[in-house]
């Protein structure tokens, strides 16, 4: 009896592989738990929509998408990547919402010679000194959306400025960028910790400091719970506050009021105003009842990318030259409405003010105010050996 | 900006006065963090020093209370019936826990209790998952107490914020009463000095035990509820304050409330003035981008620095139970 239950057992160990038998298969790294579980859902979701419309199918060629969960942390995401390029054999590697997992894995899935396409994450050092043939990006460098916001501060001739944003990679590009175009004088320069939820302390500092504005970077959960703190204490009346990746559409639904009015910066927004995204935000609402996020976007982008690249080399996904080739051409129906890649393989476009207000059924979305930079490129291109 | 250096301000004495508002808001914040803490260390600490058990998952019963506090309140609307269904549904877990898997841990050793424990924890972490959903529950503000109290003239301050600290002292006036003035305080006193002769006595000891267990999850499910309109609510979110409440409970002495009401406060004080002032007080000696890069890392290491610091010069905590 026992035999005849391991042998059973055995039998349906065995034939669960037997039933993946896509061809192409994307590796997609994100969040799926936690407060920031909800970037992962926008990104999630998105891909799988691009993947629906363009029938199961990348480049023609029967396609699944693994999906894996970093827990919001570095180690795990290295780990989640090295078992997707090991153990599912993965195609293309993408995902990777945040910096520090992002460089983690950086390296192996480099060196495996494997395609990754960030859909989120654009750390300097991947725009510069580690640029590489097999990386690109489908997103931004994460110095690019902060310096709209700085550029933008600027002209408005604001002065006095309070910053905040998380002690991470990304934090610091964010900052970094911001005060490449911001000549104001800084107030003060806070990092506070990753994934930190309670802003009560930096709250007060910023009251006592009483500075001209506020200008904030901080990502998914950590914003939720600054933006209704800082209403909470009754500053934001007083000291209005700015931010960058902080009130979106991933963060919108638990801000609330609490952000009405305030000012964002960003490449794109759902009322960007193109035959692509139209029809990109209207499928995704139809399917999920929500509004997408950048994220989403972005994550779409990356897909239909993968889709165009695997499509120009006839399904012949062993030819990296041939992809990379396609893909560094970037001819592709994106969200953006145009795109085009700079030499070291990060995306030249347009960043724009946004503000947050209601749509007509009452939701709290982003709305374009005016374009900040048009075909901007990131600082970091020089640095890379790439031509 | 560093307190007491204001340029824009009309004079030396209106900077004073600013300078102290801002000392005493961030002490207030301390505050509160600081009984929230000691709400979660109270029955981490009678468990422990009266039981002799090593709880990790008292963190999944703070938990509990926040989750169910989320739901209830979102389908009712009431943050009051919210908080009781979590008081209800913390005291029902804990009370289950400690008859099905605890009363078997106690003659077990730390190892054995810290295994099992753990264990719960990736249980609980992993049932909130499978019923609430991967992603965070956000937990608005009741009504009632969502606005501003002028501290002093000029300095409003979040009035839920308020709540807490005097719930916080509330509750730990009332276990003062209960273990100094009560009967069954008096049980849980002789428990923490001498369990066997309790026994001996004649006391019903593993009831008392189950009415500890359920008292120190009620309280864990208490903190889990308050700190949800201002902490995300999602799967785990117990372990990093279960890491602070230990720190707590070492300090403080490990089975004394006292203590653990003392170095509570001691530890929030110390977290959020750490967090206020280490990066300008760093800043006076080395150079502005490296205190903005210890400061942060400095500031969370400060409690920990305390700890250290504490049993160096009372290894037993700061009020360790007498009779041991």
């Amino acid at each position: 009896m026992k035999r005849q239950l391991i042998a059973a057992a055995a039998a349906i160990l065995l034939s669960l592989p037997a039933q993946a038998a896509d061809n192409i298969k994307i590796g997609f790294v994100t969040t799926l738990s936690g407060p920031a579980g909800i970037i992962g859902k926008h990104m999630k979701d998105a891909s799988d929509l691009a993947l629906a419309m363009l029938g199961g199918k990348i480049g023609g060629v029967p396609a699944q998408i693994v999906y894996g969960d970093d827990q919001f942390k570095p180690d795990v995401g290295r780990q989640v990547a090295d078992e997707m390029l090991k153990r599912d054999k993965v195609d293309f590697m993408t995902g990777f919402i945040w910096s520090n997992v992002l460089l983690a894995a950086y390296q192996p899935i480099i060196q495996s010679g494997t395609i990754l396409i960030s859909a989120n994450a654009g750390p300097h050092q991947l725009a510069g000194a580690q640029c590489a043939p097999n990386f690109f990006s489908a997103s931004w460098q994460n110095d690019q959306t902060p310096e709209a916001m700085g550029k933008h501060m600027q002209d408005q001739k604001m002065d006095d400025v309070y910053m905040i944003a998380p002690d991470y990679a990304a934090g610091r590009d964010m900052m970094t960028g911001f005060k490449r175009y911001f000549k104001g004088k800084v107030a003060a320069e806070i990092y506070t910790k990753f994934g930190q939820s309670d802003y009560q302390v930096e709250i007060s500092q910023i009251r006592d400091a009483n500075p001209k504005a506020v200008f904030v970077f901080l990502p998914g959960g950590m914003g939720i719970q600054f933006v209704k703190q800082y209403a909470q204490s009754g500053l934001r009346e007083k000291i209005p506050l700015y931010s960058a990746f902080t009130a979106d559409e991933t963060t919108l639904p638990a801000i609330g009021e609490a952000a009405d009015g305030n000012y964002e910066v960003g490449f794109w927004s759902p009322d960007l105003d193109n035959p692509r995204n139209k029809e990109f935000v209207a499928a995704f609402r139809a399917k999920y009842n929500y509004y997408p996020s950048f994220y989403a976007a972005q994550s779409f982008d990356a897909i239909t990318m993968i889709d165009r690249a695997v499509a120009a080399v006839k399904g012949d996904v062993a030819n990296k030259e041939g992809l990379i080739a396609a893909l560094t051409k970037a001819d592709f129906p994106s969200v953006r409405g145009k795109f085009k890649y700079n030499t070291n393989h990060f995306p030249i476009q347009n960043f724009y003010l946004l503000r947050i207000g209601k749509d007509s059924d009452g939701t709290y979305v982003r709305k374009i105010q005016k374009t900040v930079f048009a075909d901007h490129a990131d600082s970091y291109a020089g640095d890379c050996k790439m031509k | 900006m560093d307190p007491g250096l204001r340029r824009d301000d009309n004079g030396v004495a209106a900077g004073r006065a600013i300078a102290m508002i801002y000392v005493i808001e961030q002490v207030l914040n301390g505050a509160q963090f600081g009984v929230m803490l000691f709400l979660m260390a109270a029955g981490l600490t009678l468990i422990f020093g009266i039981m002799n058990v090593i709880n990790l998952a008292h963190g999944s019963l703070y938990m509990v209370g926040a989750y169910v506090a989320a739901a209830v309140f979102g389908a009712t609307g009431s943050f009051l019936i919210g908080l009781a269904a979590a008081l209800a549904a913390a005291i029902v877990v804990g009370i289950a826990l400690e008859v099905t898997l605890f009363r078997t841990l106690y003659a077990r050793d730390h190892l054995d209790q810290v295994l099992a424990t753990f264990g719960l924890i990736l249980f609980f972490n992993e049932i909130v998952r499978i019923l609430f959903g991967a992603t965070a529950l956000y937990m608005r503000v009741p009504d009632f107490l969502n606005g501003r109290v002028e501290i002093l003239p000029g300095a409003p301050y979040p009035t839920y914020r308020l709540a807490i600290i005097a719930v916080g002292l509330a509750v730990a006036l009332l276990l003062y009463l209960l273990i100094a003035r009560t009967r069954i305080g008096m049980l849980i006193r002789a428990g923490a000095s001498n369990r066997v002769m309790l026994g001996a006595l004649g006391v019903n000891v593993t009831l008392l035990y189950t009415a500890v267990f359920a008292l120190g999850a009620a309280l864990a499910a208490l903190a889990g509820v308050m700190a949800g309109p201002i902490f995300t609510v999602e799967s785990g979110m117990g372990e990093s304050v279960l890491i602070s409440a230990f720190v707590v409970i070492v300090i403080g002495g490990i089975g004394s409330i006292r203590g653990a009401f003392v170095a509570a406060l001691l530890v929030g004080i110390v977290d959020a003035t750490g967090r206020a002032y280490l990066r300008p007080l760093l800043a006076l000696f080395t150079s502005r981008a490296a205190a903005d890069s210890a400061g942060p890392a400095l500031a969370s290491m400060l409690i920990y620095i305390l700890m250290a610091a504490v049993l160096f010069v009372r290894p037993q905590g700061l009020f360790p139970p007498r009779g041991r």
